[in-house]
């Protein structure tokens, strides 16, 4: 069995993980990271694409709104080509209650969150087809943000710092030392989801970032922690609504936040307390309510062509009154302590369970050293999260190192925010028109062969979190075959490049590809330094022709079950006859369901098969 | 009533406008892609597809294309940055819109991404100019000889390419003589008085160029028993629309809104010879302006004919005069190579002219089946595209050509003139083939008499 060492393990690769790992890495340890899918697989790359100002959160838990707001500042600036500036704004629908703006407003400004009452007939001139009956609408920095891409750069700024990021290794034991009174987590038992190998890494402290999957990974130390999983439905329109977040000015209820992100608007969310974080069901209710709420943000948005519909988990986590103090809480503010006193029953519903991130230190709280868990929160404060946890890091490993995330821009932040046209923009100034192989998001040949050789492909759906491939209005029916011709061209001659000239920012970006993988057209300012080795090669489960998943024929299988995953719940109007159109063309032309696979399954076949019960359809 | 209201996928009243909602019903299909006439022959337009409903969700939505009625509407600091630059290649030729089986706008789609530019980063002189065709007119009809030595010097035209990208070779009209409205005023005597009456759109190409085919169209509509009555107008506006000047062609067409109201109240019927100008105001402007909310402009739309629409309508009702004569005193079969300009096949509603000059006594109709002219409008006199609507054209050019290849033994005999409804596809049909061309109107009135065709003048009266 092959083993590593290293001095901090991290579980999970989502926002929360990967930025545990590039804080690490920043303060000087020897960081791993294994994540049991691709990066983001989980909630990170499900939700709802919203970095909060905090004020949703103002009147509720003024905890969070004050995470918020401050890591909305820091991540304008460490990651701001993941982020557009839309701005934000929460309106007051006829059926908003009335005294709720003014306390907003008030808090608002109580927790220093800029907030600007402008005149609704600003508001509707800006955004024409918000709802007309809007009586007041504030202005807010809220923002819309790539999770995906903000994963990657923090990736590439954690290898860049020499942390070792795995992912398709599934953590799968822990390993404990030591008697009563000095038990300690050790080692990790890892499984290489692709190759099947199993692996040891000795670590001298885990950190488990696994989001709703933090109750599983602490269960394998023998720790109990109680997760709060709230699922929550979003619906994706065809194109944008609105260029601005919109917001209901009300407590926070279900179908309340509409975010324009890339070239969809998403509705969301609604808040149902389940069980298990992996098979998500989205009920016919949940849609029609999405659509109902939906309405009174923007009226005919029901009626409006709707491409797909997903699910993700909130990670929250609450915890018994008995154990309170060992939730450590960053940098208490003064605000804080009037919401604090606000009683919270023991178990809250989901969607009363706090946002602000919970951080357990095993060692106090449980007596198990080496073991941390960052959990709670919201993608917007990953950041903070990270922190936190790398701080009781260092505590449990009696050395003081200082955070340095706050102030480190990771790759790409020259780029400045990205703004919806800018794919357009660079396909039209580079003329790549002819290269395009998914014309819905503009995705071009190269920038799917820089995505596939750099990163794990084991799934198109990887490629897709990558370059949004197959994210447009025909999910998938022009792209599927093209993209598995692309990858079984590049893996029958292997030309994969070199991952140090790689520059993950770019990957979103059709002007930065070259076929010949050379520096930037732009000559832009150069990346900084790798500030340690870079990481040791090994040989990419997408280009290893053992793999069964270099399979084309499973790659398409694969895909194609995927995209209709999501659309199944949504399959009325406009989409409905685009999926007879992607239906005639794989299964009438291309004979899809009787390709020769050779009963092979990748790691996801089974979840892209699974997930979903869905009771009637809007047709019956 | 003149049409039915177009296919689109309508989401629900508040969105501004069907135009950008229907993208939402692109499948992705291509077949616009197979279509397009552009797109084939140049690499400068990647093709309908890819301008309007893909690009179209890459565009920021409510971006304003126009000044709103306050007179600004500016953009949120850091938005409204236009990406793209090669829809406006799209020529409006609209074979897109007629072939998508989904009934996505896509070249109203393309025209408002056009004047999103435009608003974003102004407009050349040239453009400006070639959207002011009525100006350009006017200016012209004051001394008409002068305007036709100056414009039509080959040393001008070629100044004119240099200075402004008007293409050297592309076919520009020449003033005449007399306008429309002049002619009309000086025979005002000899014009029919009747109780049945009917408006006259003649838009700017009769006013200014082609006084002769409003002539025609006078001559055949007193010949039915109306009394023809032009009240002053303004242009439909569609050259600034195409060239995506959206708010000067708002201008133009609240004027005409107005200028027709009281004659629309009456419920006379407005027709137009020109199909460009009457898709203009029945379809074009309410869409693109974003006006189909506007009461005056849904009256106006509802009683604008194209004059073939109306006549066809007067031929099922039994009101034809059937007093029609043959063209060439019935020796052999008059060979007539037609072409539905785009702007009419726009309008949905078959092919009216076709239908008429069916009845005319030995003529033999060869329809073209070509996709489009090249012209566009203004889109051929552009340098920059003048060759693209030149290779465009080709089809319709070659069309033309074989039915008039007298040694090819197939063809039954020679032939004098092609038909076209649309004036500025006729002068680039007469460029590109080298054989005059006739509104299907004139020949009507040929056909009854009333005008020679040759002399493009009416018999008997001047
Ligand atoms: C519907 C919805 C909408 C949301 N909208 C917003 C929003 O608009 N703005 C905002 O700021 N926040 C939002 N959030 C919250 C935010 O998405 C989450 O708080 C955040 O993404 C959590 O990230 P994470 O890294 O902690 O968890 P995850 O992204 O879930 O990462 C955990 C990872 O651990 C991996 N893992 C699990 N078990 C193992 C194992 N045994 N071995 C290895 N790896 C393992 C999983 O595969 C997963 O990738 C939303 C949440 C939901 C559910
Ligand atoms: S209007 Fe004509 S040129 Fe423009 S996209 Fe449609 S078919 Fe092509
Ligand atoms: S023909 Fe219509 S549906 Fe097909 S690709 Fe073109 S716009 Fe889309
Ligand atoms: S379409 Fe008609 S009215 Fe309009 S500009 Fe042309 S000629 Fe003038």
């Amino acid at each position: 069995m092959k083993r590593i060492q290293t001095e901090i393990l991290v579980i999970g690769g989502g926002a929360t993980g990967t930025g545990v790992a590039w804080d690490a890495a920043l303060r000087g340890f020897q960081t791993v990271l294994v994540e049991k899918r691709d990066l983001t697989h989980g909630t990170t790359g499900r939700y709802h694409g919203l970095l909060h100002s905090g004020a949703r959160y103002v009147l509720k838990d003024a905890d969070s709104a004050v995470e918020c707001i401050r890591e909305n500042r820091i991540l304008r600036r460490t990651h701001a080509h993941c982020i557009e500036d839309t701005g934000g704004f929460f309106i007051v629908t006829p059926e908003d209650e009335d005294d709720y703006p003014d306390r907003f407003a008030a808090a608002c400004r109580r927790l220093d969150i800029p907030c600007d009452e402008i005149p609704a007939s600003t508001a509707l001139r800006r955004e024409p087809l918000l709802n007309p009956g809007v009586s007041r609408v504030f202005e807010l920095p809220d923002a819309a943000a790539d999770s995906f891409l903000a994963a990657h750069a923090t990736a590439q700024a954690a290898r860049q710092a020499g942390a070792l990021l795995l992912p398709y290794h599934e953590l799968t034991g822990l390993h404990l030392s030591g008697g009563d009174g000095n038990r300690a987590v050790s080692a990790a038992a890892v499984l290489d989801t692709v190759t099947g190998e199993e692996l040891r890494i000795d670590a001298d402290l885990v950190i488990n970032a696994a989001g709703a999957w933090c109750g599983q990974v602490a269960a394998l130390a023998g720790v109990e922690v109680n997760m709060i999983l709230g699922k929550g439905v979003m619906l994706a329109t065809n194109a944008r609504l609105t260029n601005t977040v919109i917001n209901r000015c009300k407590m926070p209820g279900d179908g309340d936040i509409l975010v324009p992100i890339h070239t969809v608007s998403v509705i969301g969310t609604t808040d149902q307390q389940v069980s298990d974080p992996e098979n998500l069901s989205i009920e016919q209710w949940e849609i029609d309510l999405m659509l109902t709420e939906g309405d009174k943000l923007v009226p005919g948005l029901s009626r409006s062509r709707i491409l797909r519909a997903w699910a993700g988990v909130r990670p929250l986590y609450h915890e018994p009154p008995s154990s309170h103090e060992s939730i450590h809480r960053p940098a208490p503010h003064p605000d804080r302590r009037a919401s604090r006193l606000e009683a919270k029953p023991a178990s809250p519903a989901s969607r009363d369970a706090t946002r602000a991130l919970a951080l357990l230190d095993h060692r106090q709280r449980d007596g198990l050293s080496g073991f941390i868990t960052i959990t709670g929160g919201k993608w917007t404060t990953f950041r903070l999260m990270a922190e936190s946890a790398v701080d009781a890091a260092c505590a449990q490993l009696g050395v003081s190192r200082p955070c340095h995330t706050a102030e480190t821009p990771v790759p790409g932040v020259e780029q400045g925010h990205y703004w919806l046209g800018h794919r357009l923009d660079e396909v039209e100034s580079e003329n790549r028109q002819s290269e395009l192989i998914c014309e819905c998001e503009l995705v071009t040949r190269s920038m799917l062969e820089g995505a596939a050789q750099r990163n794990p492909t084991v799934t198109l759906d990887d490629l897709r979190r990558d370059v949004r491939l197959g994210m447009g209005p025909c999910q998938g029916g022009f792209c599927t075959y093209r993209a598995v011709g692309v990858l079984h061209q590049l893996r029958s001659d292997e030309t994969a490049t070199d991952a140090a000239d790689w520059k993950v920012a770019h990957m979103q970006s059709p002007a930065h590809h070259h076929r010949d993988g050379g520096p930037p057209a732009d000559g832009g300012p150069a990346e900084p330094a790798p500030a340690a080795q870079p990481e040791p090669r090994r040989p990419s489960p997408a280009i290893d022709p053992a793999a069964a998943v270099s399979q084309p024929n499973l790659l398409l299988r694969d895909f194609l079950q995927e995209r209709w995953k999501g659309v199944v719940p949504i399959l009325w109007g406009d989409q409905l006859r685009q999926e007879r159109l992607d239906e005639l063309i794989y299964l009438s032309i291309l004979n899809a369901d009787h390709l020769p696979a050779d009963e092979r399954q990748s790691p996801l076949s089974e979840f892209y098969r699974s997930g979903f019960s869905y009771p009637g359809s809007r047709l019956t | 009533m003149s049409q039915d209201s177009p296919p689109v996928a309508v989401m629900q009243s508040v969105p501004p406008n069907s135009v950008g909602i229907s993208l939402n019903a692109c499948i992705k299909c291509n077949i616009c892609v197979s279509y397009c006439p552009v797109s084939e022959v140049t690499d400068s337009f990647p093709g309908p597809k890819y301008a309007a409903p893909q690009s179209e969700r890459f565009r920021e939505f409510g971006y304003p294309y126009f000044q709103d009625a306050a007179g600004s509407n500016p953009p949120a600091p850091g938005r409204g940055r236009v990406p793209d630059a090669s829809v406006d290649y799209c020529s409006g030729c609209r074979v897109c819109n007629e072939v998508c089986p989904t009934g996505v706008r896509i070249a109203e789609i393309n025209a408002r991404a056009r004047a999103r530019i435009v608003a974003a980063e102004g407009l050349s002189l040239r453009n400006r100019l070639l959207g002011r065709s009525d100006l350009l007119g006017r200016v012209g009809s004051v001394a008409p000889a002068l305007a036709n030595a100056l414009l039509h010097h080959p040393l001008s035209r070629r100044l004119a390419a240099v200075l402004f990208g008007v293409a050297e070779k592309a076919p520009l009209p020449r003033w005449h003589n007399e306008t429309f409205s002049r002619w009309l005023k000086r025979t005002r005597s000899r014009r029919l008085r009747s109780e049945r009456k009917v408006v006259y759109f003649h838009g700017c190409a009769t006013q200014h160029y082609e006084p002769f085919v409003g002539m025609a169209a006078v001559l055949v509509l007193e010949h039915l028993g109306y009394e023809v009555v032009v009240p002053p107008q303004s242009c439909c506006g569609l050259p600034l629309l195409s060239n995506g000047e959206f708010s000067a062609a708002e201008t133009y067409h609240r004027r005409n809104v107005a200028q027709f109201a009281d004659y629309v109240q009456a419920g006379y019927p407005i027709l137009g010879a020109s199909t460009s100008c009457t898709l203009t105001l029945k379809e074009e402007a309410p869409e693109l302006l974003d006006l189909e909310g506007d009461e005056g402009t849904q009256a106006l739309k509802r009683n604008t004919w194209d004059i073939f629409e109306w006549l066809r309508e007067r031929e099922n009702q039994g009101q034809l005069p059937a007093d029609l004569g043959s063209l060439n005193n019935g020796q052999e079969p008059f060979i007539l190579p037609y072409h539905a300009p785009c702007q009419l096949r726009a309008h949905r509603i078959g092919k009216p002219a076709l239908d008429l000059l069916a009845l005319i006594p030995g003529i033999d109709l060869r329809e073209s089946h070509a996709r489009c002219c090249g012209i566009a409008g203004t889109y051929g006199l552009k340098s920059e595209k003048y060759q693209i609507a030149m290779d465009v054209g080709a089809e319709l050019f070659d069309f033309a050509a074989a039915q008039a290849d007298t040694s090819d033994p197939a063809v039954q005999g020679a032939v004098s003139f092609t038909a076209c409804d649309s004036e500025t596809c006729r002068w680039q049909l007469e460029h590109g083939a080298g054989l005059p061309s006739r509104h299907p109107i004139e020949l009507l009135a040929a056909s009854y008499g009333l005008y020679d065709l040759q002399a493009r003048q009416p018999l008997n009266e001047n």
